[in-house]
């Protein structure tokens, strides 16, 4: 470009004739020059933009960080740490522990998964092994994601009306009081809301397998039920870890459908099919009417919990993964 | 020989039936809900009670115009607001697959998506509505839109990463500016997959109830300007369901059948474009 | 042309980019106008707070709205949440069940009136299959199977005051409210007033540490799980349990009386001295007739009105509105399973309603 320039200059000095015939080329040049500038400057702003953006993602979540932390002050003050294993939530003295709540979502959350791993990985292989093409595949697959699709309130409204019935008529048979609703509906009704999670993660690790890993063990002989414990499981084990992971991060924070069918109790749930509490559930429950600042905050502080705990999980999850796709 | 094969192949046989059995089993609870809600709201929903407003207890008729006119004024705001931001942070993460801010961003991703929409909604009433004194749809908007975020900023960085790389560099061979090539290449290559994105993100906030008790408000009349309270459908059926009256449970069944047929609307949507776009592909 | 055409692709790119930015910070800070829209607007005024009056307001204001045609937004978002709103000014008015309590009353920072609007009961529903007669409860009872002490139905505490009935062997299963409630607030400051040993060992609130039971959402959360399980007993607001026939108990009142719960007896029960600040719980009232476990409403706002810029005019419509529902407003009552008002609980309204003011100066008369 440089030297482009100084030809013009050096042109331009030399005859009337000439300084006509090369001014045109030359301004066009600077237009050039010019244009590439703003194309450069634009360029420029449009990756600012983008590092804006990735930032602006980091500033909210940090900024949800920060303003629970904040609310949640007075709360901690007047409670310490021991809000962390405190049996007892009693608004009326002010003495709030997380205990009872902590349980009843770590109970909840890890029983649908386990209720819903047979679900979720025979979807995931029916789709990714079975029947990876046709409009077999297709229906469920579409099927399975409506699944995600339906609002909670919806999934709390059925779930009180259709399914707890059954669970008691279920406990009435086992013999212990029918209650109905408690720790085991609430976990099951999550185990639907989680399938589609786990379900096209698993999907997706499946269609990953090498195929001349597979064709090389069926050539050798292998039955279908072979090449999947042998070939396909080993092979997606930590990405189907992953999948749960993400089932696990959407089970811990889910709300309203689990508040109308676990029971609402602050007790310490003696089994799991007594009545409980979760976190999200709390917080659904009682943020309306606290009437108290300790109160107000000590519930905050339980939301700022809930947060903390999904960070973990999902830094977890991230971590596997990523062992995953270095393999 | 034979019969160790035969066992082989037999328990082959059994996983496989094993397999379709769970796997059709677990349709079978979507069904029943379809089913449930299709028959409590089938016969509220018609022309009257789509385009008026709800009537106090004890008066027939009625309807869920004003929560349908705010559902889906709050929704366009929210994803006029969210999909640029969206789409953004995902072009940004597709096109930085290391590095710190990268790393961040994702996980401040993967963290929002784990937040319950209750927590949103009470950290938005201390960022918005507290400082400025009043509910308005606005408020609930910008806490859908924080919701959204994750879904659009994850389908954006897969599709992108599905692109073929040589698609990028022929365009920059050719001496596009950087920014021309995202917006006037790439981005309209995986506009399919973006799509699908958007509309499961706005599929998801659709139904949200809690962020928007405390923001959004709700509202009994028919209210078009968005800094003001504003109904929606998930307020009006939390609303209308736990109340005492007869009348009102039937607004909320046929309000509950209009959000999920909108929800399944969206999501049928975005399975036709998506397979069109597979097709031209 | 060409370099035309590309300019204006170019504009067209900068003014996306400049779009997207404006739409960025608008939603980070952008909206800090939308106040003086707020309070221009004259002709809407906003409330929230209790449940319980959610139904009785929104036929009121429909009402009011038809004939007047001021616009009411009340969303019923928790008597506790309508005083915090009330507290943080976001709000014209609240509706509470319970009065500020001392530290909320603290927070407000000025003085706040409490306008008794309607009045509400808390009713005892059951689930006892093949008992058709009409259980009767005396408090020391109630107390009892509250307090988990009472475990069966066949208990003979309840046997003696119900010979007639004969009660099966069943556990007794007990539902409360789970969400923080107003309705949990008249039921515990009963309890607590006629059981020494429930104010000591649970005390009274719109959330309390229940000693035992399942607690249900809402009113219709404790009445799905009350019809559901045999053998359970649940509290609910009357306005919920009359239109949906369910199985009512008697209470006993301080005047010895088993007495059930309707409309005439709700207002019996708030026929008594109301005190000139009208914050004074109705629970274990003195009248014969009187449904022991009643309660008051009330909607709240701040004596001086004259805060956030807000017009004289809209001040005085919100004050002309409180005093229409507690007159005019009451005909609605009864037909939404309400119990309207008494004379001596209106006289004290409008007193109170006096006492308001815009910029120091009386509003009404």
């Amino acid at each position: 470009m440089g030297a482009n320039t100084d030809n013009g200059t050096i042109t331009s000095k030399t005859g009337m004739a000439r300084l006509l015939n090369i001014k045109t080329p030359d301004i066009l040049k600077a237009k050039r020059i010019k244009r590439s500038h703003r194309h450069i400057r634009s360029e420029h702003f449009f990756r600012q933009l983008l590092i804006i953006m990735a930032l602006l993602i980091l500033v909210i979540v940090a900024g949800i960080a920060l303003t629970l932390s904040v609310e949640s002050v007075p709360s901690m003050k007047a409670m310490g740490i021991s809000f962390l294993w405190g049996k007892m939530w009693n608004p009326v003295a002010d003495i709030y522990g997380a205990y009872p709540f902590l349980l009843g979502t770590l109970l909840t959350s890890f029983l649908a998964l386990i209720i819903s791993i047979p679900f979720s990985f025979s979807i995931a292989i029916f789709l990714g092994e079975y029947y990876s093409k046709g409009w077999l595949s297709t229906l469920l697959k579409n099927t399975v994601e409506l699944i995600a699709a339906v609002p909670s309130v919806i999934y709390g409204f059925w779930g009180l009306y259709v399914l707890v019935p059954i669970v008691r008529a279920f406990e009435l048979k086992l013999g212990i009081t029918p209650y109905g609703i408690g720790i085991f509906s609430a976990s099951l009704i999550l185990s639907i809301m989680v399938i589609p999670y786990a379900a096209s993660m698993g999907r997706e690790m499946i269609r990953m397998v090498p195929p001349p890993l597979k064709e090389g063990a069926y050539s050798l002989g292998a039955t279908r039920y072979e090449v999947i414990r042998s070939i396909i499981l080993p092979y997606t084990k930590s990405g189907m870890f992953a999948g749960i992971l993400l089932s696990l991060g959407r089970a811990l924070g889910e709300t309203m459908a689990v508040t109308m069918i676990i029971g609402n109790t602050s007790l310490v749930p003696k089994n799991i099919f007594s009545p409980g509490n979760t976190m999200a559930s709390v917080i659904a429950n009682e943020f309306t009417e606290a009437d108290k600042t300790v109160y107000l905050s000590a519930l905050i502080e339980l939301g700022l919990l809930l947060f903390l705990v999904t960070v973990v999980i999902n830094m977890l999850g991230k971590r596997i993964i990523k062992r995953f796709t270095n393999e | 020989m034979s019969v160790h094969i035969k066992y082989r192949i037999g328990k082959s046989t059994a996983f496989k039936s094993i397999v379709i059995f769970f796997a059709s089993v677990s349709i079978l609870p979507l069904i029943a809900i379809l089913f449930y809600i299709i028959r409590e709201g089938v016969t509220k929903i018609n022309w009257h009670f789509l385009t008026h407003v709800p009537k106090p207890v004890g008066e027939p008729g009625g309807g869920i115009s004003n929560a349908l006119l705010g559902s889906m004024m709050i929704v366009a705001i929210a994803s006029v607001i969210a999909v640029p931001v969206g789409i953004l942070c995902g072009i940004y993460l597709s096109e930085h697959k290391t590095g710190r801010l990268a790393y961040w961003s994702r996980l401040a991703v993967d963290i929002l998506q784990g937040i319950p929409s209750i927590v949103i909604g009470i950290v938005v009433y201390f960022w918005l509505v507290k400082p400025l004194g009043g509910f308005s749809a606005f408020s609930g908007s910008i806490a859908l839109a924080i919701m959204m975020l994750p879904i659009l900023v994850r389908s954006t960085e897969e599709t992108l990463k599905m692109l073929p790389q040589s698609l990028k560099e022929a365009a920059l061979a050719l001496g596009m500016p950087y920014h021309r090539v995202m917006l006037k290449v790439i981005l309209p290559c995986g506009i399919g997959g973006i799509l699908s994105g958007v509309m499961l993100s706005i599929a998801r906030i659709a139904g949200e109830t809690a962020p928007l008790l405390f923001t959004a408000f709700g509202n009994p009349f028919l209210e078009t300007n968005i800094f003001k309270p504003m109904q929606s459908l998930p307020l009006l059926i939390f609303n209308y369901a736990t109340s005492p009256y007869e009348d009102w449970h039937d607004l909320a069944w046929g309000a509950s059948l209009v959000l999920l047929l909108w929800v399944l609307l969206l999501n049928v949507i975005t399975k036709l474009t998506t397979r069109k776009w597979n097709i031209q592909l | 042309m060409k370099n035309v055409k590309r300019n204006v692709l170019q504009t067209a790119n900068y003014l996306k980019l400049a779009l997207i930015t404006c739409l960025l910070f608008c939603s980070c800070q952008g909206n800090s106008g939308n106040q003086q829209n707020n309070t221009a607007d004259a002709n809407t005024l906003i409330g929230a707070g209790s449940t319980f009056d959610y139904p009785l307001f929104s036929k009121q204001f429909a009402e009011y709205h038809k004939t007047t045609g001021l616009k009411v937004n009340y969303q019923s978002i928790g008597s506790g949440g309508g005083i915090l709103q009330l507290i943080n000014k976001t709000v014209d008015f609240g509706a509470s069940d319970a009065p500020l309590n001392e530290e909320q009353t603290h927070k407000a920072g000025a003085p706040v009136l409490h306008i008794p609007v309607t009045a509400g009961a808390v009713v005892l529903s059951y689930n006892l299959p093949g008992v058709t007669d009409t259980l009767k409860l005396s408090p020391g009872v109630l107390a009892g199977i509250f307090l988990g002490e009472i475990k069966k139905w066949n208990d003979p505490k309840l046997t003696t005051i119900n010979p007639d009935v004969t009660l099966p062997d069943l556990d007794i299963v007990i539902v409360h409210r789970s969400d923080g409630s107003g309705t949990t607030n008249i039921f515990t400051t009963y309890l607590g007033k006629v059981s020494a040993e429930w104010g000591k060992k649970v005390g009274e609130g719109s959330s309390i540490y229940w000693p035992t039971g399942l607690g249900g959402k809402g009113n219709e959360g404790v009445a799905g799980l009350v019809k559901q399980i045999p053998g359970a007993i649940g509290y609910v607001e009357l306005a919920y349990a009359l239109p949906n026939n369910m199985a009512i108990a008697k209470v006993q009142n301080k005047a010895g009386n088993y007495i059930f719960p309707d409309i005439a007896s709700v207002t019996a029960a708030a026929n008594m001295q109301i005190p000139q600040d009208a914050r004074i719980s109705l629970t274990n009232t003195d009248a014969v007739d009187g449904y022991p476990i009643s309660g008051l409403s009330w909607i709240i706002i701040y004596r001086e009105q004259g805060y956030n810029k807000r017009s004289a005019d809209k001040v005085a419509k919100l004050i002309k509105l409180t005093w229409w529902q507690i007159h005019e407003g009451q005909q609605y009552s009864a037909a939404l399973f309400y119990a309207p008002l008494s004379q001596n609980a209106v006289a004290v309204g409008e007193q109170i309603l006096r006492s308001a003011t815009y910029d120091g100066k009386v509003i009404i008369k």
